[in-house]
């Protein structure tokens, strides 16, 4: 990250390095954007037969599934379904005992947490983990990637930290409109610990979607959110799916999954016990009993 | 439209100058003013004035760059360094074998200083790594207790005979390297009283002017040094911390995990903040035992009560603040640790405290028969020990009352341009846009 040899690059060619999507005109910026969505290389998750055993307990037990591109996929089940720790194993989080998971064709299993974020598979959890000592706006500038300042060389060399400045300046800019975009930016000097359990949700994803990423892994994103805010949520989320993000959610509520996504997969036991339009699972007789508690 | 270019010219500047520096600047003059008082209360002429405001000014400097080196580990990215006394060591004993002269004993190897405080400041990096880099793998107690063994194992490494050839032992190094400032002023820098260079001409007779000795004009100029490097430290570690870098520090003393599901390389960047860190230590150590006034490289120095003196001055100025750092290694070193052994002077030179009681029992015990006397000498005759009962005392009230610090600033915001409300585009204050920015 911190390149002596990249520095005095940068440093002589500032228009060659990567802030020009910044700089550019909007119309170049989408245009950079929809090249990359309309070429997808594989699909973009895709998970073949993932275990995870912590000590006697296997949590996950051999689940495969794929989310198809720009979908939004649901993914539901009872508690201790093995929902969360599937997601922990696709994000790095936990590495499965068994099983391998494809991020847009490739093999991702058993990277670090930050390899499968940088890639663009990006999630929230279930339990906001806003940092609470600093700001909102602080919050949502730590997210994006190739930040030339995460050097301590460029930040502190008098004729390099001007690069720093300029784009932390255009990443401000950034940030103070994805804060609008989630209506948060009346409270974006305030320190994210002072912030309401829904609005941290909000925080969430909207530094979550300050990495630019590719596929997003939202963990419970309505827990404990009013009906309003998860409208307004739900809204957020429909909106970026236009402009060609692909969502993977996990939620306990059942008619929000049946109203908004089209793709949905049950998990039971750790297993996948059913997947496909939300009209084939709600008349699935095994679901309904899973949910009841038929055959715990 | 004019009035609005000049505050376009001279905002980033008041920004960066008119808060900190004032509060410092202040501070400063409230210590020199204190000590100045102190030293005309017990009737020092202005050598003696001189000398006593620089021993606070110096200590106060070399704190102030510790303490520093531990925020951004500590402070800023919640690495538990309880070995800074280790890193110390560790830059002052290899500054003293590199550039030592190679005829003393024990024996240095002549190197220009230079090079010598740079390999010292590189050595603390290496030790520092070589116990980081398995430890920050770790939750952060382990990297605690590995780097309190670490700066055990150090001091007994340096204090043990068998390597005594090197290292001097138990004794210490003996054979320190060349005051920087001695061979600046004089024309040889091993004799005070030698001829002084031209430069050295200047100074003295600048000094005596004053009617300032030379031995206290030396020291004087390396603590003016020290207040420089303390600046530049200063800078340094500001910018780190106001930058991308330091939100990820920051972010990763908050919930690592949460920054590494954004992408970020979280050992990356604990890796570097504590090499940083410790190169810095290496450098206070440097500068504060292995030349200027108070060089003396001897083990004993380096116990861990030293690393524990430097947390307090961090927690007093408010961990997570490069400026609370300064102003709280500058309180610590002046009013908690130099202030009281001087105002047992001023107090026994000014009222009659004879009683000279051996224990607290002795000094206790007239109390009963109304006599305070014997207790109030007991109190004074002891101060050198009480003061740390008073640290103790005052780092559990501290860390009850003001947990942030007393200025309680970890609230300052890590960017490299102001994140204030005023920021956003479309602001109508458009001087606001490059008003807050850093410099560049």
């Amino acid at each position: 990250m911190s390149n002596a040899g990249d520095d005095i690059a940068d440093a002589e060619v500032p228009e060659d390095v990567d802030i020009p999507e910044d700089i550019e005109p909007e119309g170049a910026d989408s245009e950079i954007e929809k090249g990359a969505k309309e070429v997808p290389h594989g699909l973009p998750l895709r998970v073949e037969g993932l275990r995870k055993e912590f000590g006697g307990i296997t949590a996950v037990d051999g689940a495969s599934f794929e989310v198809e591109e720009g979908s939004l996929t649901g993914l539901i089940g009872p508690n201790g379904a093995g929902k969360s720790t599937t997601f922990n194993c696709i994000t790095g989080v936990h590495e499965p005992t068994a099983g391998d998971v494809y991020f847009r064709g490739e093999e991702v299993t058993g990277l670090r947490p930050h390899e499968i974020a940088q890639r663009g598979l990006v999630r929230t959890f279930q339990i906001a983990r806003q940092l609470d000592e600093m700001t909102v706006l602080e919050n949502v500038m730590l997210a994006p990637g190739g930040q030339k300042g995460e050097s301590i060389t460029r930040s502190v060399v008098p004729g390099l930290r001007g690069q720093v400045v300029t784009q932390e300046r255009d990443l401000r800019e950034e940030a103070w409109e994805t804060l609008e975009f989630f209506e948060l930016d009346h409270l974006a000097t305030e320190y994210a610990g002072n912030l309401s359990g829904g609005q941290r949700k909000l925080l969430e994803l909207a530094r979550a979607l300050m990495t630019d990423p590719d596929v997003m892994l939202l963990d419970e994103p309505f827990a404990g959110v009013n009906p309003t805010l998860e409208e307004k949520l739900l809204d957020r989320i429909h909106d970026l799916r236009e402009q060609g993000l692909t969502f993977l959610l996990v939620e306990h509520d059942m008619d929000l999954i049946m109203e908004n996504c089209e793709h949905v997969i049950v998990m039971h036991q750790g297993r996948v016990l059913d997947e496909g339009p939300p009209e084939q699972i709600q008349n699935n007789e095994e679901v309904i009993e899973a949910y009841l508690g038929g055959n715990v | 439209m004019s009035e609005s270019t000049t505050r376009d010219v001279l905002d980033p500047l008041r920004n960066l100058f008119a808060y900190d520096a004032a509060k410092v600047t202040v501070m400063f003059l409230g210590i020199w003013a204190l000590f100045y008082a102190f030293g005309t209360q017990l009737g020092y002429g202005n050598t003696g004035l001189l000398a006593l405001v620089r021993r606070v000014t110096f200590l106060s400097a070399v704190y102030g760059i510790v303490v520093l080196a531990l925020n951004i580990q500590w402070g800023y990215a919640g690495l538990f360094n309880i070995g800074v006394a280790g890193f110390m060591a560790v830059g002052a004993y290899t500054v003293a074998m590199l550039s030592s002269s190679p005829t003393g004993a024990p024996p240095g190897l002549g190197l220009p200083l230079p090079i010598g405080i740079i390999g010292g400041m590189l050595a603390a990096t290496l030790v520092g790594l070589v116990a980081a880099l398995p430890a920050l793998r770790l939750k952060a107690d382990y990297l605690a207790i590995v780097t309190v063994a670490l700066s055990e194992i150090i001091r007994i490494f340096y204090n043990t005979p068998a390597f005594a050839d090197i290292t001097g032992g138990a004794s210490g190094f003996d054979n320190l390297p060349t005051n920087p400032v001695n061979a600046l002023l004089l024309q040889d820098p091993t004799n005070t009283v030698s001829e002084p260079t031209a430069v050295g001409e200047v100074v003295f007779s600048f000094f005596s002017s004053f009617g300032v000795e030379r031995f206290v004009a030396i020291p004087t100029v390396y603590t003016v040094g020290v207040l420089v490097a303390l600046l530049v430290v200063y800078l340094v570690l500001e910018r780190t911390g106001k930058s991308p870098y330091g939100r990820v520090l920051k972010a990763i003393r908050e919930d690592e995990t949460a920054a590494q599901s954004l992408g970020k390389d979280t050992q990356n960047f604990k890796v570097r903040a504590f090499a940083l860190g410790c190169g810095l230590m290496g450098l206070a150590g440097i500068l504060w035992f292995a030349m200027g006034p108070r060089a003396s490289i001897t083990p004993v120095t380096f116990r861990p009560n030293i690393t524990f003196y430097i947390f307090i001055a961090l927690i007093i100025g408010g961990a997570g603040s490069n400026m609370g750092s300064v102003l709280g290694g500058a309180l610590f070193a002046s009013l908690l640790f130099e202030a009281p052994p001087v105002v047992r002077n001023i107090i026994t030179n000014a009222f009659e405290v004879s009683a000279d009681p051996a224990n607290l029992i002795e000094a206790l015990v007239p109390i009963a028969s109304g006599e305070l006397m014997p207790l109030a000498g007991f109190l004074l005759n002891n101060i050198d020990t009480l003061r740390f009962m008073g640290m103790g005392l005052l780092l559990v009230v501290l860390v009850q009352r003001r947990p942030d610090g007393l200025l309680g600033a970890r609230k300052e915001t890590a960017a490299g341009v102001s994140l204030a409300a005023d920021t956003r585009p479309g602001h109508s204050n458009a001087a606001a846009e490059n008003g807050g920015d850093d410099d560049e």
